[in-house]
């Protein structure tokens, strides 16, 4: 656990928790040039979480303890997801904390916390919220699984540093199976992150929405959490796709002190990349009548299969 | 002065005495709950505790013979226990520990049979489980075998003046025992033609490979139909809500795994050398059983029957790790067949910690409401926190999240299906990824039907008035649980020091092991999966620390003020209880989403009815068309029969008259 590593985690976390609703507010920013609007403030999401945490919250008065904790559990989750990912260097002394079977499965907790609090008042959008979501989840789940077990057999661990530093070593070639599984991750992280075509996360239309039904009854700081927990995961999918698909400019443990140097404004580069990819998607594309989720879901699954057999028939 | 017994064998005799003799005693006062409930049931968790200690330091003692002089002449039992018949034993022990102490404050009055004969019952139940695991003879086998399935039946019936549980138990009763015939058969193959009986001379015994593959498949029949693999699995959702909750918790929690036990007992030790495709037959009915268990666990109503189909799920998924530890055997490939059966070996660990669990949380419900149906529970976190809390830790546990026990199996299984790598053959190759991705939609789908479970049951808003009066569960009973939620924890957070003691049963078993599994004694990282790592102690740690900086962060640069209003909603005011999602409202993409799979009936309202009523129910098609034609051939040729039987006696002097003239007409 040498002084670099510590730093490289301790930058990570701090990074992604700083950065996360940064990342939001320049996908709000592209997303507002390409529909012809003027656009916000990149800033406007830090504005936004500044103002819930200094108003009260306002509990449902049946609210129980697990509502009131659930936020807590989410952005802890999410905080620890983002110390296991990759994005700045390989070498985290958290990444012994989980691989990435774990770190699915810290999503899903995460995600079935959120349920369960969405549940937990009673309300009818909250529990057709957490319904839709554990839909969506359930078929997500698998795939992103499928994605990472890819890249697993590619570079033989399921630890994720370990494949971010194995592909990173290569050199810039195609593999036919990464390119199904980019395509399935794409998908997941659209319908895992509540964006268009399966949620719409401009809107409350009260039909259409998935999101922000689970999180009709908090308030306040709750909100707060929620939202900036929220704001992280994108991050975290985003980080994670970073690390599958293009991991050049990680730094790593022979690159010492200069890499990480190098990698914070390489990262800074994919992530600017990938948050106007994803407005242009979330631009060109409709929102899907739910019951169309599942199909796409479907379909991402079967395109992380489709790579996984293409791997094992091509070995590439 | 008591001697304490020298050996692992011994000392589990001892309790299984223990046990029967508890159970006599329930005979004594068989009407006093307080007698039977206070002393007879948590004596009998001191014994299950005494029996987890006993075998737990008998998995890595060398194994014991004993010759008992009690069965028929000249055929006296002979008992053995070894590696695996010690790690099933501790899971026995450990989970009746829990389970008996909530029994203590379950059984009540008018529980349809007296307490001090469910007492009597349950202690055989208990008793002839022990007796499975340690029998080292067909004969001992059977006859414990079939006290097992017996003395369940009569617990599952207690409750025997409703019908409907009365058809529950004789749909049961009679699956057992189409799997003792199948498992009769097998021993009848094993012996080769020694006709010696015991399982030292079926080892020794030599069979040609398609005998022996007819003994395996015997066997996994046999067996399968006891562990509820699908399309035997039929009684499980009948029997398991028909039983009261302590034994249901039993039958799940521990019985299946005696099936288990006797797949493994047959096939890597009586057997000897699998060849690898039996693990391809038991791959797939474990992928098939899991897959289809779980669907139908999202769509339940009935909050036990729904636990019941998730066993079929979890047997499943511990038959897929059997199934690629067969594999991986046959190929030669040790250290994988060793991960594989330690994953699925785990699995049957947390499967009857975890389900156990959840066995007893719905019954501290169903004793708290008297209500099973999940259409008419709901907000019980408020009226019952601490059987709400310890059952959420059950829930996240069998969803397979971290750092919980599930999770654990579930990891080792995946990596195992991961690394398969360089199986010879290329289409097992192809299909082992397969075969992951299922595992992986079963777990995912395992927690819609937890969420589902969990939310309907204990959060929202009560969906019937009499729910304001529930009560939270006795001191019994809450000890119970808190024991199974803490065996759930413990098998989450340090899963090396239990894959030490697995280990040792893989390698008595497989003759492989994993090289030094317990090289770190906080870190998982088993060597076949090559630079993986999972610390469910650091994983913990560092959530914990997060989330409590959070909270202090959020304190002291904010406030901590909070009001209460009522439910936002939208704006909608007028919100009530019957607007939350019903349990069936919850099942329904899965319903959409895996239509084929179900029979759905469902009739819905015009727009003309005055009372407007929706009914929808989902049944199992191989129940349809499987057993119902089977059933209803056999009702046709009793009909048939019945034309011969008039009853009437000048009739049987006629056929008996008949008969003669026929016999003398041959004889002539």
């Amino acid at each position: 656990m040498s002084p670099l590593n510590l730093t490289t985690q301790a930058l990570e976390i701090i990074a992604a928790i700083a950065a996360a609703p940064l990342f939001v507010g320049w996908v709000n920013q592209c997303r507002a040039w390409l529909q012809n609007r003027s656009a916000p403030s990149v800033l406007q999401p830090y504005r936004g979480i500044r103002k819930l945490f200094h108003k009260d919250a306002v509990l449902a008065e049946r609210a129980s303890p697990l509502f009131r904790i659930a936020p807590y559990m989410v952005f802890g989750a999410m905080v620890l997801a983002a110390a296991i990912i990759p994005s700045m260097g390989t070498r985290l002394p958290l990444t012994v904390a989980a691989d990435s079977i774990a770190l699915v499965g810290l999503l899903a907790t995460a995600r079935m916390f959120m349920s369960l609090a969405a549940m937990d008042v009673g309300t009818a959008f909250g529990t057709l919220g957490a319904r839709r979501e554990m839909m969506v989840g359930f078929l997500a789940e698998p795939a992103l699984l499928m994605v990472i077990f890819v890249a697993a057999l590619i570079s033989q661990t399921t630890s994720l540093a370990a494949i971010a530093e194995h592909l990173s070593s290569q050199t810039l070639a195609l593999y036919p199976s990464l390119a199904f599984t980019a395509v399935a991750f794409t998908l997941v992280l659209l319908a895992e992150n509540a964006r268009i075509p399966v949620d719409n996360p401009a809107t409350h239309l009260e039909l259409t929405m998935i999101h922000e039904a689970m999180l009709l009854e908090y308030s306040a700081r709750h909100l707060a959490l929620m939202e900036w927990a929220a704001a992280l995961k994108l991050f975290n999918y985003v980080c994670i796709g970073v690390a599958l698909f293009v991991p050049w400019g990680v730094a790593t443990e022979s690159q010492g002190p200069l890499g990480l140097l190098v990698s914070v404004p390489v990262l800074a580069l994919k992530l600017c990349g990938a948050g106007a990819g994803l407005a242009v998607i979330e631009t060109v594309s409709a929102k899907l009548r739910v019951f169309r989720a599942p199909e796409l879901m479907a379909t991402a699954f079967l395109f992380a299969v489709l790579g996984l057999l293409v791997h094992l028939l091509l070995g590439a | 002065m008591l001697t304490l017994p020298t050996t692992p064998l011994d000392g589990c005799l001892t309790v299984i005495a223990a046990w029967g003799v508890i159970g006599l005693a329930g005979l004594l006062r068989p009407h006093s709950v307080r007698f039977v409930g206070r002393v007879l049931f948590p004596l009998s968790a001191v014994c299950g505790l005494a029996l987890a200690v006993v075998a737990a330091r008998g998995i890595g003692a060398p194994a014991t013979h004993a010759v008992l002089l009690i069965g028929l002449p000249d055929l006296p039992l002979h008992l053995r226990s070894d590696a695996l018949a010690c790690l099933f034993l501790t899971m026995l022990g450990a989970a009746t520990t829990g389970i008996s102490l909530f029994a203590g404050g379950y059984f009540r009055q008018g529980h349809g049979a007296a307490p001090g004969l469910l007492c009597l019952q349950y202690h055989i139940f208990l008793a002839s489980m022990g007796c499975v695991l340690l029998a080292d003879d067909a004969y001992a086998f059977m006859v414990a075998w079939e006290s097992m399935a017996l003395s369940s039946y009569f617990l599952v019936t207690t409750q025997h003046r409703l019908a409907e549980i009365r058809r529950a138990g004789f749909i049961y009763l009679l699956i057992a025992h189409l799997g003792a015939l199948a498992i009769l058969l097998s021993f009848g193959v094993l012996q080769g033609g020694s006709w010696q009986f015991t399982f030292d001379s079926m080892r020794a015994a030599h069979l040609s490979p398609p005998w022996a593959t007819a003994a395996f498949l015997l066997a996994l029949l046999g067996f399968g139909a006891k562990a509820g693999l699908v399309p035997l699995h039929v009684w499980l959702p009948e029997a398991h809500p028909a039983a009261p909750s302590p034994v249901s918790a039993l039958m799940s929690g521990v019985m299946l795994k005696t099936a288990v036990y006797g797949v493994l007992r047959v096939s890597f030790d009586l057997l000897g050398a699998p060849p690898w495709w039996w693990g391809l037959v038991a791959l797939g009915v474990g992928l098939g059983s899991a897959f289809y268990g779980v669907i139908f666990t999202a769509v339940q109503t009935d909050m036990k029957r729904l636990l019941a189909w998730s066993s079929i799920e979890n047997i499943g998924i511990v038959f897929a790790g059997l199934g690629l530890a067969i594999i991986f055997h046959g190929f030669g490939m040790g250290a994988l067949a060793a991960l594989a059966l330690i994953a699925s070996l785990y699995h049957c660990l947390n499967h009857a910690c975890m389900k156990s669990l959840l066995f007893l949380g719905t019954g501290a419900v169903l004793h708290a409401t008297g209500e099973r149906n999940l259409g008419k529970l709901g907000g019980l976190i408020h009226r019952m926190p601490w059987v709400a809390w310890l059952t959420l830790i059950g829930a996240l546990a069998i969803a397979g999240l971290p750092p919980l026990n599930g999770f654990v199996s579930e990891w080792l299984l995946l990596q195992a299906f991961l690394f398969a790598g360089d199986v010879p053959r290329a289409f097992v190759d192809m299909l082992l990824p397969i075969g992951a991705a299922i595992v992986a939609l079963c777990t995912a789908l395992a927690g819609y039907a937890m969420v589902k479970f969990y939310g309907v049951i204990f959060l929202g808003q009560p969906r019937e008035p009499t729910l304001a009066g529930a009560q939270d569960a006795g001191m019994l009973e809450r000890l119970g649980l808190v024991w199974l939620a803490a065996g759930c924890v413990a098998l989450g957070l340090f899963p090396v020091q239990v894959i030490g003691q697995l280990n040792v049963v893989t390698h008595s078993l497989l003759g492989a092991a994993l090289a030094d599994p317990t090289a770190h004694w906080w870190l998982l990282a088993p060597a076949v999966a090559r630079g993986a790592a999972y610390g469910p102690l650091v994983f913990l740690l560092v959530s914990a620390v997060v989330i409590v900086l959070t909270l202090l962060a959020v304190r002291m640069f904010y406030h901590r003020r909070v009001r209460r209003a009522p439910p936002w909603d939208c704006g909608f005011a007028r919100l009530d209880a019957r607007m939350q999602d019903s349990a069936e409202g919850f099942g329904q993409p899965i319903r959409h989403i895996f239509q084929p799979f179900f029979l759905i009936d469902r009739e819905l309202p015009t727009a003309f009815d005055s009372k407007p009523r929706y009914r929808m129910s989902v049944a199992d098609r191989i129940w349809r068309f499987g057993y119902e034609p089977v059933g209803q051939a056999v009702r046709r040729m009793a009909e048939l029969v019945t034309v011969l039987q008039q009853g009437r006696i000048s009739t049987y002097l006629l056929y008996s008259f008949v008969t003669l003239l026929v016999l003398l007409a041959l004889v002539l």
